[in-house]
């Protein structure tokens, strides 16, 4: 293994030890408190779930900027349905079936009217957002308790973890298993690589690209329901720009905006890299400009670093040549 | 002209040059005088591409002196390459192609008159170092875009004579230039040599060398391998200073013995192609770039749409898309290596086992340890040289990484072989292998599972070496299908120019 494959490895785990290092010395000791640690773990799980579905997505060489305004529909949409009496489990499924049929319909847009992904998932951002508040009447939607409120709640014992934290660790798992071990995640990673060997190879490029989508979009309904959880209310104005957020999440683990790249387990270090700084900013009483400043500066680090990276092995393999 | 008479333009002493651990450069020596070109050749990562590296301030050398004109030369950077004097024409064009050829030709040194650029003064530079060329057909407006890859290179050519270049390093300059094309671009260098240039040509085509250059000077291993005078040395001599080796047979041909048809195309539009393709045989098709070839392959595995004709796969018509034809048992390595034949961020193994997975899993499932050891397999076979089949298929030299790209046909176990251009731009010592690998394919020792070839190159030796019949096309045409040895290159060449 080179010099340079181990720091891709183990580059983004560094930067969160770094990063919690950096603020377990400002906040102090109490920052590594199981209820605080329990607090951060909390506020990730919406950003981590909907990174799960965007990791594939950018693997498959493409972006998903749909993804708030599909969050915000789905809190909407399990909101009307528990109004309506429909049971918390069947409402939750509503919601991410609905959030699954957004991203279906990305997926059948990009490949049968060929317009790049930016393009036509900026488009049904606010296709999608639009949907949210005409279905909500542009108010927030009241429902009524159920156990779907506790997902994100604090456990009574400290030493447990909230089950939506199960959920997205769970599921993780089953994305990272997917992409690794069936015929559909090397065609992902083939597609995202490079398109045309992939056409060349057989792959069925389009159909991949569908079940991509869809899958980023189902997953955005279930980060719907984390943040409906947290709301306990439809919301069709939340989660607006939080795309941005998981985009960055996934940067920051080793994905490539390039395609071809990219890991669930370096998506979840890099949701979990920003809530630290998040919370650990709020803690160490930093006005939330600094939080902005700061997440946006780490941001740009590590597009940065996706550069350096695709570049540095471009040049490597040109040297070999 | 004696040596002692004229200093050389630039020289290059002791040059050295790691790349972490392996040593690319282990003190390499060259000058090279104005008035003259100097071919460099060697196999892949011998050190040549390094060494203009070097020279041209891409890299920074370990150790060594360089110097232009007598005084010392310790490029900071391309530019300050530039500055000196030196330019480099890459194999991949390095323009602006939404500019036109004059914005290119002066980018970066545009003339200015009152804080703006001065595009009057710009277009006469720029038709000034074009028809100094002797080209002044291109119009400095037109926009690059537009332009043949033939004109383009010129426009390269012209933007280092514009900026006062005279040491120009030149790489694989004809690799995308059919016969005319290339007969061209020597006239030219020939123009450039008589008004003083210094030019090193770097080529895997020896032919190329002995027509252009006045000396050639041999890497390998990032050493100097020997040097001479052109009219001095058959290709034998340079290709075997290259391989450290005699080339004893570099096409080997075990008996063969042709079976029953499994490609069958009639009047294949648009130029109505028909041809049979047998078991157990190797069928070639020249001809220049532009005439076709590459078309006609494609169109037969489904990559570009087929307009007339029938093709039939064994006994059944063929699938029209690529996904159909290798279930059909038909495989296609791509002439683009690095742009569609590889990923070149995927490991080896993915790439190799990519179209047939099945064999690793049921039911959509892989065991990417099955998958390693499969892989492993074939670059034990094929003797690919890398550092394990999890290595970065773009790690990898040009020569192993076509074995990669050959090796999924063969993961694959596809009867039918479409090769397009199976050994561009890589050494000689992976050439040799790629030519016994595809006449093992076809041998009767290999039947009844002996394999059927179609392939189209543009070195003539190889479609005569290794093909049992051959057909030209030209224009889109593709005429009869006559036995290898029935027409000399000669003639062939003559066919494919279509002055027989």
């Amino acid at each position: 293994m080179t010099a340079r494959s181990l720091l891709d490895r183990t580059g983004t785990a560094l930067g969160l030890v770094a990063v919690a290092i950096v603020f377990g010395v400002l906040v102090g000791p109490q920052f590594f408190e199981p209820a605080n640690l329990d607090l951060m773990a909390r506020q990730t799980a919406i950003v981590c779930m909907a990174a799960l579905g965007m990791t594939v997505v950018i693997v498959a060489g493409g972006i998903d900027l749909s993804v708030g305004s599909t969050i915000a529909l789905s809190t909407v949409v399990i909101a009307l349905l528990l109004r309506a009496g429909v049971p918390p489990a069947a409402a939750g499924l509503g919601a991410v079936v609905a959030a699954a049929f957004c991203g279906l319909l990305n997926g059948v847009l990009i490949t049968r009217l060929r317009v790049v992904p930016f393009i036509v998932t900026l488009g049904t951002m606010l296709v999608v957002r639009g949907a949210a508040k005409g279905l909500a009447h542009e108010r927030r939607i009241e429902a009524p308790f159920t156990w779907l409120n506790d997902l994100l709640r604090a456990p009574d014992s400290a030493a447990k973890l909230p089950t939506g934290i199960w959920l997205v660790l769970g599921l993780a798992l089953v994305v990272a298993g997917m992409l690794r071990y069936t015929r559909f995640g090397r065609h992902v990673f083939a597609v995202g690589s490079n398109a045309r060997m992939a056409r060349l190879c057989g792959v069925p490029i389009g159909r991949t690209n569908v079940a991509v989508y869809t899958i980023a979009g189902a997953f955005a309904g279930l980060a719907g329901l984390l943040q409906f959880s947290r709301l306990s209310v439809g919301d069709p104005t939340v989660a607006v720009g939080l795309e941005l957020d998981v985009i960055a999440a996934v940067i920051i683990g080793g994905g490539s905006l390039a395609g071809g790249r990219g890991t669930i387990a370096g998506s979840l270090i890099g949701a979990a890299i920003m809530t630290i700084i998040s919370i650990g900013c709020s803690q160490k009483g930093l006005a939330n400009w600094v939080q902005q400043i700061v997440t946006g500066a780490i941001i740009v680090v590590a597009v940065a670093l996706d550069r350096v990276r695709t570049h540095g092995a471009a040049r490597l393999s040109e040297t070999g040549a | 002209m004696t040596e002692h008479l004229t200093a050389p333009r630039f020289e290059m002493r002791g040059v050295r040059k790691a790349f972490g651990a392996t040593t690319a450069l282990d003190g390499v020596d060259l000058a090279v005088r104005g008035g003259e070109i100097c071919a460099l050749v060697g196999e892949n990562g011998a050190g040549k591409s390094t060494l203009m590296g070097v020279l041209a301030g891409a890299l920074q050398p370990g150790a060594g002196r360089m110097s232009i004109d007598g005084r010392p030369y310790a490029p900071r950077d391309p530019i300050d390459a530039r500055r000196a004097g030196v330019a480099m024409i890459y194999q991949e064009l390095s323009l602006a192609p939404h500019l036109s050829v004059m914005e290119n030709v002066l980018l970066g040194a545009e003339p200015m008159r009152f804080g703006l650029v001065d595009r009057a003064r710009m277009r006469e530079l720029a038709r000034g170092a074009l028809a100094e060329l002797g080209h002044d057909d291109i119009l400095p407006e037109a926009p690059v875009a537009e332009l043949s890859p033939a004109a383009q290179q010129l426009v390269e050519i012209a933007r280092a004579v514009a900026v006062g270049c005279r040491v120009l390093v030149l790489d694989e300059p004809t690799s995308s230039l059919g016969a005319e094309d290339t007969d061209r671009l020597f006239a030219l260098l020939a123009r450039l040599k008589a008004q003083g240039h210094a030019i090193v040509y770097i080529s895997h085509f020896i032919e190329d060398v002995q027509r252009v250059a006045d000396r050639f000077e041999v890497l390998r291993d990032g050493r100097n391998a020997g040097r001479g005078s052109v009219k001095d040395a058959t290709i034998g001599d340079i290709v075997a200073m290259m391989v450290g080796r005699p080339v004893a047979e570099l096409f080997p041909r075990t008996p063969r013995q042709p079976g029953e048809p499994l490609l069958d195309v009639e009047g294949l539009g648009p130029g109505g192609a028909s041809f049979t393709l047998r078991r157990g045989e190797v069928v070639g098709i020249a001809g220049l770039i532009g005439s076709g070839r590459t078309r006609l392959l494609r169109a037969l595995f489904g990559l570009e749409p087929v307009r007339s004709g029938r093709v039939r796969l064994g006994v059944v018509p063929a699938p029209r898309d690529p996904r159909g034809c290798w279930r059909a048992g038909m495989g296609f390595l791509s002439e683009d290596r690095k742009g569609e034949g590889l990923a070149v961020h995927l490991s080896l193994a993915d790439n190799v086992t990519l179209t047939r997975l099945e064999p690793f899993g049921r039911a959509g499932w892989v065991s990417p340890g099955r998958q390693r050891e499969a892989a492993r397999q074939w670059v034990e076979r094929l003797g690919i040289r890398c550092g394990g089949v999890g290595q970065g298929a773009g790690e990898l030299s040009g020569g192993n990484q076509q074995k990669v790209a050959l090796a999924r046909l063969l993961h694959h176990d596809v009867d039918v072989l479409i090769l397009d251009e199976p050994t561009r731009g890589i050494d000689v010592g992976s050439k040799a292998q790629i030519y016994a690998l595809i006449d093992s394919l076809v041998a009767t020792a290999a039947a009844p599972r002996a394999k059927a070839v179609l392939m189209v190159s543009s070195y003539l030796p190889e479609i005569r070496g290794l093909c049992d019949r051959v057909g030209v096309m030209r224009r889109g045409r593709l005429g009869p299908l006559l036995a290898a040895t029935a027409r000399s290159e000669h003639e062939l060449m003559l066919e494919a120019t279509g002055t027989a």
